[in-house]
């Protein structure tokens, strides 16, 4: 069985399974982290959303044979790290994520870190083309939320921007 | 239901007397009306539970116009009924750490129960929200009724039970302070989880919860906090469970860690409840790299494998021999007729040749309550022994049903309450959890089973296919008569109450017994709370070849919708803006209330440009009231505006919502369900529906079943949560749909100057290109990181 190698949360992972093997469930059944979730497993749903280098993306659809061995994958649960510590907040998270939390947007919750990984990207992505998030950045967000919280999702991502 | 009292070993008391307004009054052992008599049970440390027998909920005060069945006695009476014999056995423990905890007989699948149960338990007890521990009961059959979450009914039924529980906690706690600091109780007073004396010196809860445990188990009377005194109820507050929502610590089954139950999927059949014959290919799915087992069952054939990308793959690969299921061939057009042919002749109209009659029909397509969370459990069957990890709603029916399935006794099978990635209904059935245990046996390992997206939105549960026909007679500006006959595929009820003694009786042979569950739910629900004079609503049911269930609301959101927009061509009719047609027909101040303040709040008729429009709408339920002012955007140019892979349409651009729950618990966590319950009133309007085509349902992905998405997400949503009305909550988590959808429906009727037949408005455009049937699942793309962002 291949080696796969990573760096996964800013620590380096090595784990043995066939190339073709979405990166998904290498991060949910054998290394057990669970943060990214399935939600359909083509791409579509969105729960899974995480980051590779930065930039979002969604590891249901990345076979672990194309991560190379210095591709930085981030979950939500490496997210917090990720923000300087002067940005982190009350809890010590992501500012997105105390926006998330400020606003109370999680309803049963399940979508919602797939959710902030993508709010993260889009502001960055803003920034990098040297403006804010507008309303049609938002409606161009494909994550699903059954429960409905676009409304509080669409207001977490203002405060989120303004404090990243 | 009295045939269950005894049959627990339970004594439970007779009936208290009930006044004139249905409130208990004084009883026999003396108990005031806000005296409680509850239970300090024995333990090492502090724990109290409540006695229900005292705590009747009264049904509303009747109204001097006839009322209709729900005004009286309307399902959550039933259900809250159903839930007194065995309430008492509800239990708050007081720990050494000073927290409080308690294992709530309800399943949490987002709506918020968790915190707001929290709540209560914080605001009785005297302790801060953040010391106080919820979670989740395992099946617990001697709870006989009372274990079933549905009809938005659980703070309805649990609010005055834990108040009791947490008020006894309280009390003996005071008592124990007392003999500790040699004060009098009166003298103490408890906050924050500190009990102090006049002379400053204190002792704290947790000091106090072995020093307050009973060696014994003992009645005692005990009396509520005034609600004047409230500092938490009814103040808004965040989510207990959002901390570990927003960093990925909140764990579903699917996240559950058990030893050896590794992933496991079933392969379907290409037509709804297809029957597998034969597998042709057993050993070469085996040999496929991770692949550990593979097994037959009735419905379909389950891969276990290392990983569930290899369980997909083993599924992909699996040739199959079905059994056509038992709706081969058909499409949901055939499936109207057989609807249709089962409508029932709708009563004469008056003769007046004075009377003017309105007449409408409406079609309500298939709709899924497929959540995010796909159906899915954790069942470890092995030596004369099932343990089972899923969220259910029901899961004492699902631990009979599983035991009789497995030829176990139900003592046998331990039945654990998971968190939900939401329910919208999905969850009062446990297909997950039955087919998890028949894996489990036929492989004789554990197994986690998840259902793939394609079956959870092609083979789960839906809501059913239903006409709403409404004749009405108006005569000059009153309504003379008002009748609605709704005709619907079957609603599954075979849940019952929660366990096996009214699930068998909703299970009774060609679906009389559902069908009469169907009706008493129906009866109880629905009313319309217009003086239309003579009101009639009735419903037939057909047709059990379906999965369906209770979606968010019942038949609420439909039956609504073809009513209010019934209430529009009658305000048209009789020449009145459709506001002030409401106001003047509406027999109830409450519902008068929440119409006014959307009216004012969202500026009702304020002037708007050709092809937008408002929408206003009412509803009454779950001992609440709602109104919603919509306002839709029908131009061409945003209709037709361009996302890919999406169906755009029509765009609600603003909602305004008001709702009178009675007592609202958490006006925030309120507030988010009436948001949710908006952006599914958009999607049952607008967007979502189920296609059946040659026998199975089209939808096998978010991007072909149109769940409301952020593209379709009103930019400008305002709830108002009104004041308390009553000491009693209402329901929250189902309440905002059925305004929602009406008033949708009704703003695209005045921004289009036509009244749709049909909903979703878009059924008759296929939007996407339909997944393979065979094999039932797609597979998963390689191609993610061209589309990074």
């Amino acid at each position: 069985m291949p080696e796969q190698s990573f760096i996964l949360n800013g620590e380096t992972v090595t784990v043995d399974v066939a190339d073709d093997v979405r990166l998904l469930w290498v991060l949910r059944d054998l290394l057990g982290v669970t943060g990214p979730k399935y939600g359909c497993g083509i791409n579509v749903c969105k729960a899974c959303t995480s980051h590779i280098n930065g930039k979002a993306f969604n590891p249901c659809s990345v076979p672990v044979g194309k991560i190379g061995g210095d591709d930085e994958i981030t979950t939500i649960e490496g997210l917090p790290d990720t923000a300087p510590e002067g940005q982190r907040g009350p809890n010590g998270l992501h500012p997105m994520q105390e926006a998330w939390l400020e606003r109370d947007v999680a309803q049963c919750g399940y979508c919602q870190p797939g959710q902030i990984m993508a709010a993260v990207a889009v502001v960055r992505r803003a920034r990098d083309e040297g403006r804010q998030v507008t309303d049609e950045d938002l409606d161009g967000i494909r994550n699903i939320c059954r429960c409905g919280t676009y409304t509080r999702i669409r207001e977490a991502i203002r405060v989120g921007e303004a404090s990243m | 239901m009295s045939q269950h009292s005894g049959t627990t070993g339970l004594t439970t008391s007779p009936a208290p007397p009930i006044d004139e307004t249905g409130q208990p009054t004084e009883g026999a052992d003396g108990v005031s009306r806000r005296g409680f008599l509850g239970f300090v049970v024995a333990g090492a440390t502090l724990m109290a539970a409540a006695d229900l027998a005292l705590t009747e909920a009264p049904a509303e005060a009747a109204i001097p116009t006839i009322p209709s069945i729900p005004e009286l006695y309307d399902l959550n009476d039933l259900l809250t009924h159903a839930a007194l014999p065995t309430s008492n056995l509800i239990t708050i423990n007081v720990n050494e750490d000073g927290t409080a905890s308690f294992a709530l007989p309800r399943a949490e699948v987002g709506q918020g129960i968790t915190t707001s149960t929290a709540m209560i338990i914080a605001e009785e007890l005297e302790l801060p929200l953040d010391k106080v521990n919820v979670t989740l009961s395992p099946a617990r059959p001697e709870l006989l009724f009372n274990q079933l979450t549905g009809g938005s009914n659980t703070t309805i039924s649990t609010y005055t039970p834990i108040r009791v529980a947490a008020a006894i906690a309280k009390m003996e706690l005071l008592k124990a302070a007392a003999i500790l600091l040699g004060d009098t109780i009166g003298n103490l007073v408890a906050k924050g989880g500190v009990i102090e004396a006049p002379d400053g010196s204190s002792v704290t809860y947790g000091e106090l919860a072995r020093k307050a445990a009973s060696p014994t188990t003992k009645k005692v009377k005990v009396d509520l906090k005034p609600d004047a005194g409230f500092a938490l109820v009814g103040t808004p507050q965040n989510r207990i469970d959002a901390l570990d929502a927003v960093t990925g610590k909140k764990e579903y089954t699917t996240d559950l860690q058990i030893p050896d139950a590794l992933p496991t999927m079933v392969c379907r059949a290409p037509t709804l409840n297809g029957v597998p014959l034969a597998i042709e290919n057993k050993a070469e799915v085996l040999a496929l790299e991770g692949v550990t087992d593979v097994a037959l069952i009735d419905t379909g054939v389950a891969v276990r494998a290392e990983t569930f990308g290899q369980a997909i793959d083993g599924v992909r690969a699996l040739k199959v021999r079905w059994l056509d299921g038992p709706v081969a061939g058909e499409s949901d057009q055939d499936v109207l007729k057989k609807v249709r042919k089962a409508e029932l002749p709708m009563p004469a109209l008056p003769k007046n040749p004075l009377a003017h009659t309105v007449s409408a029909d409406f079609t309500f397509w298939f709709r899924s309550n497929s959540a995010m969370d796909t159906n899915s459990a954790i069942a470890d069957v092995r030596g004369g022994k099932a343990t089972i990890w899923a969220g259910l709603k029901s899961p004492i029916i699902a631990q009979q049903k599983i035991a009789k399935e497995l030829g176990l006794k139900q003592a046998d099978v331990e039945v654990n309450v998971v968190q939900s990635g939401g329910s919208f209904g999905r969850r009062l059935f446990y297909d997950a959890a039955l087919e998890a245990a028949k894996i489990s046996k036929a492989m004789g390992k554990p197994v986690k089973l998840m259902w793939h997206r394609a079956d959870d939105a092609r083979v789960g549960r839906a809501h059913p296919m239903a006409t709403s026909r409404v004749r009405a007679s108006l005569l000059g500006k009153e309504v003379l008569v008002f009748h609605q006959s709704h005709t619907s595929i079957e609603t599954d009820f075979r849940h019952g109450l929660g366990e096996v003694i009214t699930a068998n009786a909703a299970d009774l042979p060609a679906g009389a017994g559902n069908l009469g569950f169907a009706e008493t739910i129906f009866t109880l629900t629905q009313e319309v709370p217009y003086n239309f004079g003579v009101v009639l609503q009735t419903l037939a049911e057909t047709d059990p070849r379906f999965n369906t269930g209770s979606m968010r609301n019942i038949y609420s959101p439909d039956v609504r919708a073809a009513n209010e927009l019934v209430v529009d061509m009658l305000a048209k009719e009789a020449g009145l803006d459709p506001y002030e047609f409401r106001r003047k027909m509406l027999r109830i101040k409450k519902v008068k209330a929440v119409l006014d303040k959307v009216a004012e709040e969202g500026e009702w008729g304020r002037s708007m440009p050709a092809g937008t429009a408002q929408g206003i709408a009412i509803h009454k339920e779950y001992k609440g009231v709602s109104a919603c002012l919509v306002e839709i955007d029908c131009r061409p140019e945003t209709v037709n505006r361009k996302i890919y892979d999406a169906v755009s349409g029509p765009r609600v651009t603003k909602v305004t919502f008001a709702i009178d729950v009675g007592l609202p618990i958490n006006p925030r966590g309120l507030e988010a369900q009436m948001q949710g319950g908006i952006t599914d009133g958009i999607a049952l309007a607008l967007t979502s529906s189920l296609h059946l085509r040659d026998g199975h349902f089209m939808e096998a992905s978010w991007d072909n079943y149109f769940y409301t998405r952020q593209w379709n997400a009103p930019p400008e949503v305002n709830v108002i949560v009104m004041p308390a009305s009553s000491d009693q909550p209402g329901g929250a988590g189902e309440a905002g749909v059925a305004a929602s959808f009406a008033a949708v429906a009704c703003a695209y009727a005045r921004a289009t100057g036509k009244v749709p037949t049909e909903f979703p408005i878009n059924h008759g455009e296929i939007s996407f290109e339909e997944k393979p049937r065979v094999p039932p699942v797609p597979e998963s793309p390689t191609d993610g990181l061209d589309h990074t962002y």
